[in-house]
């Protein structure tokens, strides 16, 4: 039975540290300096960018947003969101000056191809009061990291 | 922002647990013993008769009390929705599962589960399965290595992820993380010293299907799988599930209570029989109601009561878990083992 399960287990563990080779080759692929990051904006359908965001005059979105931002985003964004270990600027003038609906189409499907996941499984509207909260932050004045 | 809380406390409750339960099924035994005699004991009763089940219970309430901070886990235990770990992520899960057994003693597995995101669209996990049986022994059954591929890069009207597993366990297994083929609750009567010299090699192969609407999220899952010993033929299973958010609009402040942070649902799950009797006859399923409480620091807790639909299934099992997110874990990884930083 050991000779029989040594194998197995042999493979198994040398299969176990394929992921976490190929999430490295990956994601440092996604964090190199690279404009064409920003052009996954321009993929959004029209249909989709020209939606309003229901939440823009809500005077709780941005401070809810910034606590959805700190939980979900800061890993990859960074803190203010200048761009982090893995995920770009969103202060850049690229993101900044991108329609609400765009941003949140970028939120609900992710750039999977990327690294970034899929966020729809938060509710609609804690998307909207990230992307309000992104949207308040404005420009970064000097040039963001991710960039 | 929020401090991330990865406390020695929090630790010590986490890595412990396993440890606790294993103790109380000792004390369990005894105590069984002695109230044999006093007749029958309620379900829920039994559950908690232990004094290690208490402490586990009271760690569990005390690790949700002292941990600021949140993950948005889905409540399932058996389903599975199309949203994969989050990439370079790990998260580390205990569950547990108490079954009542008809015509033999109850009992109480629990599996250790270690959810890697590899990338956006691939994770990878590694379970570690056990069990007590009352009255008879603890024993470890196996493991499982587990795939999922996220198949289409947008979200679409229904979400398709592909699930490819191995598992080496044997046939003591009792987590019943899937009911498949004709499982009935008659094949957990064996005692651990005979069911644990079975032994399968298995591949088990789902189609995940999950769509999120309006703050539901739905999820079907198609099981097949295929035991390496032995002739057995292919067999087939199923899980639906629906579940949402108790709020779907986060709160300004932090919160530990807020609606938000409890999702509720229902699943559903059984057998569809094997290809040469493909059908639902001699086969068993289950209703369970699904609750999780996402904690505002990566920790989620989950507790599901399910109840066996016929005669073949188990009357009742009461299943809770609990996990916890580590982000960033490849990166440091690759560090340890010498990769380059990433470039900014």
């Amino acid at each position: 039975m050991i000779k029989t399960a040594s194998p197995i287990i042999l493979t198994a563990l040398v299969l176990s540290l394929v992921p976490f080779a190929w999430s490295q080759k990956e994601n440092s692929g996604a964090t190199k300096k690279d404009d064409s990051v920003y052009a996954e904006l321009a993929k959004a359908p029209r249909k989709a960018a020209a939606r309003r965001n229901p939440l823009e005059s809500d005077p709780d979105a941005v401070a809810a947003g910034a606590n959805l931002f700190a939980l979900h985003c800061v890993e990859c964004h960074g803190e203010t969101a200048e761009g982090g270990r893995k995920g770009p600027s969103l202060r850049a003038l690229e993101v900044q000056r991108s329609t609400p609906g765009t941003l949140f189409w970028i939120l609900t499907n992710g750039v999977v191809r990327r690294g970034m996941p899929v966020w729809s499984k938060l509710p609609e509207p804690q998307r909207w009061q990230i992307v309000t909260y992104i949207k308040s932050l404005g420009p970064a004045q000097t040039p963001p990291q991710g960039q | 922002m929020y401090p991330r809380c990865d406390s020695v406390a929090t630790s010590v409750v986490v890595w412990f647990l396993p440890m606790i339960n294993w103790r109380s099924a000792e004390r369990g035994k005894k105590c069984r013993n002695k109230r044999r005699n006093k007749g029958c004991h309620p379900i829920i009763k039994r559950v908690f008769e232990s004094r290690g089940s208490a402490l586990y219970l009271m760690a569990l309430a005390l690790a949700a009390l002292v941990l600021p901070a949140q993950a948005q886990e889905n409540p399932y235990i058996v389903a599975y929705d199309h949203y994969l770990e989050e990439p370079g992520s790990l998260e580390v899960e205990y569950f547990s599962t108490f079954g009542t057994q008809r015509s033999a003693s109850d009992f109480h597995a629990f599996w250790a589960e270690f959810e890697y995101g590899a990338t956006a669209w691939w994770t990878t996990e590694l379970y570690l399965d056990g069990q007590t049986t009352f009255d008879d022994s603890t024993i470890f059954t196996g493991f499982r290595l587990e795939n999922r591929f996220r198949l289409l890069q947008h979200e679409h009207f229904i979400n398709p992820v592909f699930y490819f597993e191995y598992e080496q366990v044997s046939g003591a297994d009792k987590i019943l993380k899937e009911v498949e083929g004709h499982d009935v609750e008659s094949d957990y009567t064996l005692p651990n010293a005979l069911a644990r010299k079975e032994h399968k090699h298995e591949l088990e192969f789902k189609l995940l299907l999950s769509k999120t609407f309006k703050g539901w999220n739905m999820v079907e899952n198609t099981i097949a799988t295929k035991n390496l010993t032995g002739g057995d033929p292919w067999e087939f299973g199923y899980a639906i599930g629906a579940s949402r958010p108790l709020a779907l609009k986060a709160s300004v402040n932090r919160c530990n209570f807020c609606r938000q942070n409890f999702i509720a649902g229902v699943e559903m799950y059984g057998g569809l029989g094997d290809r040469r009797s493909f059908g639902l006859h001699d086969t068993s399923h289950y209703l369970a109601p699904v609750v999780a409480w996402n904690l505002p620091s990566d920790w989620t807790l989950r507790l599901s009561p399910g109840f066996g639909l016929n005669d073949n299934s188990h009357r009742f099992l009461l299943r809770w878990g609990i996990s916890r997110e580590f982000s960033g874990f490849g990166a440091t990884v690759s560090r340890l083992l010498g990769g380059r930083k990433p470039s900014r």
